[in-house]
């Protein structure tokens, strides 16, 4: 059977679905690009991972509009004027969202939503903008059917961001995924006690460090898609992971590996993203005729490549021989000690690298511990985690987090699965939350282990939708398949439960 | 160096009193409560050894009268604590005020505070004073957790190094005390009163057994006459988790229904105890 003939027959894909299945599969046609031997061969190893970003970029991975010129100037190329109230600045932002390309033809980067529609939010009655909002999260959840489709929301309180929240926690979607810029001096306790009760229930908002972003990156960034930071006005041309584990897998031993496997595997990697970089700002049409780029939505400098990684704990424990996860990366100071000296190494030969096209951020791609995808299994944990049912005490987790989270401004993260008494004692989670950012982790996200709506290792799924393609019924958002691939090869919602002290009272 | 007898630290507590909290659990207690559920914090080990043979991981061996845990080759069956004809344990550890002034650094920067708890933490007053200034001056705040033992009043020391206390009144009628935590509860009592007078208690705790109406009713109205909005009440459904099997036999194999549990809370909030809640 051809691949075409499998893809329009197959019962869980929406139309809609069936189309982006075949327009990769049309882009698979084409050989033009072209990468070295050796890089097919580490490719082919499993070493290498192009996240099937598909062979012909006809975009950037990930494209992150200034929406704040779309309400400033408005929009010739789609006829939209600057809007005058908050009916007219959702539905602006809701036609704007239909043309902003990624890597999943759709938006991964929705805006500051509370910063854009706070003006028009306090001119109406309260009860009539909560309605407004509430039908444009229904359009995003129902149009934008992706669940890398991303909001930022924060650092300082506001009536959009309230009433976001509150209608997140009644709807109980998936998409949009939704971030919390934390920052100690700016976000009151009462506004980030609010976030931690509704991301309890809904899994969302996660928790950015916003001072480390704002030293990275300015203070205009965005988090979009899973947890990836980028630039306003920019965004992420290609995002290719080194697999850890399998890139261990050729060295005699350490030394060996960080002196020969390491930075020929980095190498290759860098040679994907110039060619690929070069060929999507010099061949492709986006950076000349996009109406994003003619009419500065984005600007091409503002871009930059994103070096992923992910296995390092498999990639650790396999170069020293440790065969039992649960004496290993993340429990055993000599794993964790090398998984520094391997960053360290991948840090110093990327930052040594002349990348083409990423002007504003030195010419340099930033890295990126990407969160896994649904066939990596069991070998690679994403970026640098703790594998998943050997994680330590939460103490111990964020400990070893936050040694690894300053590594990655193009994003990184950790997901923590709390069970129902926490919801009764916000400040507790919120107390953890603030020592761990201010200990330098980046990205703090988690849920009650009993809602539908959880992270799965970046991005959120509903329950429910993972039973119904289960059932061989389709599910509308297209990230669903990938939670119910992550679940069955790498027990993404099996992650440790924070549990309550039994032993108290009784 | 002075040191005690610690049964285990757990680093994030939600359950220890206000925000995130680092809770220690000393062992040792001079009570025996039916419905203990770590009895295993009752009585020290007496080195009879019978857990020693049975353990499936190698980890307790014999060292003279003593017997000792290997840590690291635990497995955390508790094969040992079911054995254990005397309710207590061979994975304690005998720490100096700095070894868990350590452990408390290290989660500093989540919590709000540390709670003592056990067994009965008062039992081991001089290091708690110890403790509590030294954590004191890592800015964070000392609640004690006592089932109402030790008499503040007439050693004070402990209480003036300390945030608070929170007790536990588990019964009022005499005899019906006799028979649940096996020790008079006349100075449970005391305390009740001397911490709400001295502006320390930050709140007591009753367990709710099932079917024990008479019971449940004469302790939730004496705690909530006296207490008024003086502190919090929380009122815990008995569950059976880790209760003695024999006294499983005689108070419940099931756990207080909720209904039942909030009919107390109701109660207390009628007689003017405004912060009571069920757990």
């Amino acid at each position: 059977m051809s691949e075409a003939l499998r893809i329009i027959q197959d019962p869980t894909l929406t139309y809609k679905q069936e189309l982006l299945a075949l327009a990769r599969l049309g882009e698979s046609t084409d050989d033009s690009l072209r990468y070295s031997d050796e890089y097919y061969e580490a490719k082919k190893k499993g070493a290498l991972c192009d996240l099937n970003e598909g062979v012909m970029p006809y975009r950037p991975r990930y494209i992150c509009p200034d929406y704040e010129l779309l309400f400033k100037n408005g929009c010739k190329f789609l006829d939209l004027e600057p809007p005058k109230d908050l009916l007219e600045a959702v539905n602006a932002l809701e036609i704007f969202y239909c043309h902003v390309p990624s890597i999943t033809s759709f938006p991964v980067y929705l805006g500051d939503l509370d910063k854009l529609l706070e003006p028009f939010v306090v001119k109406e009655d309260r009860a009539f903008a909560k309605k407004v909002l509430g039908l444009f999260l229904r359009n995003i959840d129902r149009v934008q059917t992706d669940s890398f489709v991303h909001a930022d929301i924060g650092p300082e309180d506001s009536v959009t961001a309230r009433l976001l929240l509150e209608l997140t926690e009644e709807m109980q979607l998936a998409v949009p995924n939704l971030t919390l810029r934390y920052d100690p001096e700016k976000t009151s306790d009462d506004f980030a006690l609010a976030c931690v009760r509704c991301m309890l229930r809904t899994a969302k908002p996660s928790f950015a460090n916003h001072r480390m972003f704002v030293k990275e990156w300015g203070e205009r960034y965005a988090i979009a898609s899973c947890y990836n930071g980028l630039s306003i006005a920019g965004g992420g041309y290609t995002l290719p992971r080194l697999r850890l584990y399998e890139c261990s897998l050729g060295a005699k031993d350490v030394d060996d590996f960080l002196t020969r496997e390491l930075p020929r595997h980095i190498d290759l990697q860098l040679e994907y993203m110039d060619k690929r970089v070069k060929f999507i700002v010099e061949q492709s049409s986006f950076f000349k005729t996009n109406f994003l780029v003619t009419e500065g939505f984005v600007k091409q400098e503002n871009f930059t490549g994103m070096f992923g990684v992910v296995g390092l704990a498999e990639c650790c424990n396999h170069l020293l021989g440790i065969t039992d996860k649960k004496k290993g990366f993340g429990m055993n100071r000599e794993a964790t000690a090398l998984g520094l000296r391997i960053m360290d190494a991948i840090d110093a030969r990327v930052k040594a690298h002349e990348a083409p096209y990423c002007e504003a951020y030195g010419h340099r791609y930033r890295l990126h511990a990407q969160v896994g995808i649904d066939t990596d299994g069991m070998d690679d944990s994403p970026g640098t985690r703790i594998p998943i049912g050997v994680e330590p005490t939460m103490l111990e987790q964020l400990e070893v987090n936050e040694k690894f989270h300053p590594y990655f401004p193009t994003g990184t993260g950790d997901i923590f699965k709390f069970e129902e008494t926490w919801l009764k004692t916000p400040e507790a989670v919120l107390a953890i939350i603030k020592g761990s950012l201010q200990n330098g982790l980046r990205y703090f996200s988690g849920y009650l282990e009993n809602n539908d709506v959880v992270r799965v290792t970046g991005y959120l799924v509903k329950k429910s939708e993972i039973e119904k393609l289960r059932a061989k019924k389709q599910s509308l958002n297209n990230v669903t398949v990938f939670g119910m691939g992550a679940q069955d090869g790498g027990h993404a919602l099996d992650r440790r439960v924070q549990h309550h002290d039994e032993s108290a009272g009784q | 160096m002075m040191r005690a007898p610690v049964n285990k630290i757990i680093p994030f507590s939600n359950v220890d009193g206000p925000g995130n909290r680092t809770s220690i659990f000393f062992q040792g207690c001079p009570f025996n409560c039916l419905f203990c559920h770590n009895p295993e914090t009752i009585h020290l080990c007496r080195g009879c050894g019978l857990c020693v043979q049975s353990c499936p991981a190698g980890a307790l061996r014999m060292e003279g009268e003593s017997v000792v845990w290997d840590s690291a080759k635990c497995v955390g069956c508790d094969t040992c604590i079911r054995l254990c004809p005397h309710d207590a344990s061979p994975k304690i550890r005998w720490m100096t005020v700095e070894d868990v002034v350590e452990e408390v650094r290290r989660a500093a920067p989540y919590i709000e505070g540390i709670t003592t708890s056990g067994g009965e933490c008062t039992l081991h007053n001089e290091f708690l004073i110890e403790l509590f200034t030294a954590v004191h001056r890592l800015g964070k705040t000392c609640l004690i957790d006592s089932n109402g033992s030790f008499d503040f009043e007439k050693d004070p020391r402990v209480l003036a190094v300390s945030e608070g206390v929170m007790l536990d009144v588990k019964a009022v009628e005499r005899h019906w005390s006799d028979e649940l935590i096996s020790h008079p509860r006349d100075v449970v009592l005391k305390n009740l009163d001397y911490l709400l007078s001295v502006g320390k208690l930050h709140e007591v705790r009753t367990v709710i057994l099932p079917n024990r109406d008479r019971e449940n009713e004469e302790t939730v109205r004496y705690v909530a006459a006296h207490i008024a909005d003086g502190c919090f009440y929380k009122i815990i459904r008995y569950r059976p988790y880790g209760v003695r099997e024999r006294y499983q036999k005689l108070l419940g194999e099931f756990e207080t229904d909720a209904a039942y549990a909030e009919r107390y809370a109701a109660l207390a909030l009628e007689l003017g105890a405004k912060k009571a809640y069920v757990v």
